[in-house]
């Protein structure tokens, strides 16, 4: 079974796994870092989204083999040490950018990639952005006043 | 999924080696396509060999007249790179279009054009443009490399290395996507350049093709409104639940001229 090592939220990591075992199941199963969802397992609807070298990724159609040697941030390693919440995770909270939460840690994930390439994305830039995030819940009106206000203030 | 033997070799002609020694293996680029394929037990390759990070396959440059894109650049870098908005802007603007963002960051443009999905978007930038596939062993004709629904000339242990498009005068991309997939429910790329005037459609039947008549009539006069006695027939074109094949030949016209609007 191919042996891999990386970092995971700053830590490094040595996981043994199989050809087939996707980075999502590495990160939820063996890591236990369950804040990384499965929605669709099909890549269309991005909860399972988290940086791989600081790219967002939909991490059930990525080879945990594939991720050896690299950097990968999930939603776990957004917060600052003392809790505080990242720029995006306290937009979020802050426009009630969520309902039931499912697809949020994704929502997040990919929102931050974004607002660290783009400061200054326009509504219109957020929103086609983010068509690899489904939302079932919120309309995704709120999402968006979230993501545009995490921009404007410069957030990671 | 079924369980494979996974090989990330060092160089290309490893990589080239292991894929002649080993027939049911596959050449892995981001994975944007075949793993999904391989999840629905579509495809079940004894090995994947990983080719996406060959420094042979990387790299964006402008070489005399063409623009020589890696075959492992990614959509997103694609999109990104300086070199290729200058160079073919339209060619910028389609990776940019391809997917979501999170596809963007992985899926390669060798990949997409090996898998040849009938509704992918870069197979219309390269036959439009007239491009070249190049390959561990040989360069390919745009004319001569795609083959149909998921078909290419591409042999089984061959690997796309890079493409070699010719820098137009005018060319733009314009897609009906599908609001879900961003997959081309019709999308068609015009150009006008050193392959002369070359008009290629995708989404809309088994494969990527060229659309000769819109050719002859924009070859005559570059401008929106020749095309508008262009007749397309439905012929032939996919139906499925989202369009029905007069409806995509209907599209054609459309994205056509949106097209060439667009390429002023």
């Amino acid at each position: 079974m191919p042996s891999i090592s990386l970092r995971v939220n700053g830590k490094s990591v040595r996981a043994e796994v199989e050809g087939r075992t996707l980075l999502v199941e590495l990160l939820r199963e063996k890591l236990a870092l369950t804040g990384t969802h499965v929605g669709c397992d099909t890549s269309q609807c991005g909860a399972c989204t988290v940086h791989v070298d600081g790219r967002s990724v939909k991490s059930c159609t990525m080879l945990a083999v594939e991720a050896d040697g690299r950097e990968v941030t999930t939603i776990e390693g957004l917060a600052g040490a003392d809790g505080k919440l990242s720029p995006v995770q306290a937009a979020f909270a802050e426009h009630h950018g969520l309902q039931c939460g499912f697809c949020t840690p994704g929502m997040v994930m990919s929102a931050t990639d974004l607002v660290r390439r783009n400061p200054g994305a326009t509504e219109a830039q957020i929103r086609e952005w983010l068509e690899g995030n489904l939302c079932r819940c919120t309309g995704y009106h709120n999402i968006v006043k979230a993501v545009k206000a995490a921009a404007q203030a410069g957030g990671k | 999924m079924q369980d494979f033997s996974f090989h990330k070799p060092q160089n290309l002609a490893a990589a080239v080696d292991t894929l002649k020694k080993r027939p049911e293996a596959k050449a892995l680029g981001g994975g944007q396509s075949l793993i999904p394929v391989m999840k629905l037990g579509l495809a079940a390759p004894s090995d994947l060999v990983s080719v996406a990070g060959l420094a042979e396959l990387r790299g964006i440059k402008v070489d005399g007249k063409e623009l020589v894109v890696g075959a492992g650049m990614t959509h997103a870098e694609v999109a990104d790179s300086a070199e290729v908005k200058k160079a073919i802007p339209a060619l910028a603007a389609l990776a940019g279009h391809i997917g979501d963002a999170q596809v963007r960051n992985r899926g390669t443009l060798g990949g997409s054009l090996a898998h040849d999905d009938p509704a992918a978007d870069y197979p219309a930038a390269v036959l439009a443009l007239g491009a070249t596939v190049v390959t561990d062993r040989r360069k390919i004709a745009a004319d001569d490399f795609f083959r149909g629904l998921y078909q290419t000339a591409l042999g089984a242990d061959e690997i796309v290395t890079s493409v070699r498009f010719p820098i137009p005068e005018k060319a733009a991309y314009a897609k009906f996507a599908h609001p879900a997939s961003k997959f081309a429910l019709v999308g068609v790329m015009v150009a006008k350049g050193p392959a002369g005037v070359r008009v290629a459609v995708t989404g809309a039947g088994p494969g990527v093709f060229r659309q000769a008549d819109m050719e002859r009539a924009l070859g005559g006069r570059w401008a929106a409104d020749a095309l508008a006695g262009v007749a397309v027939k439905a012929e032939g074109l996919n139906a499925d639940p989202y369009g029905s094949a007069e409806y995509r030949a209907h599209l054609i016209g459309v994205m056509a001229r949106r097209a060439v609007a667009a390429a002023g």
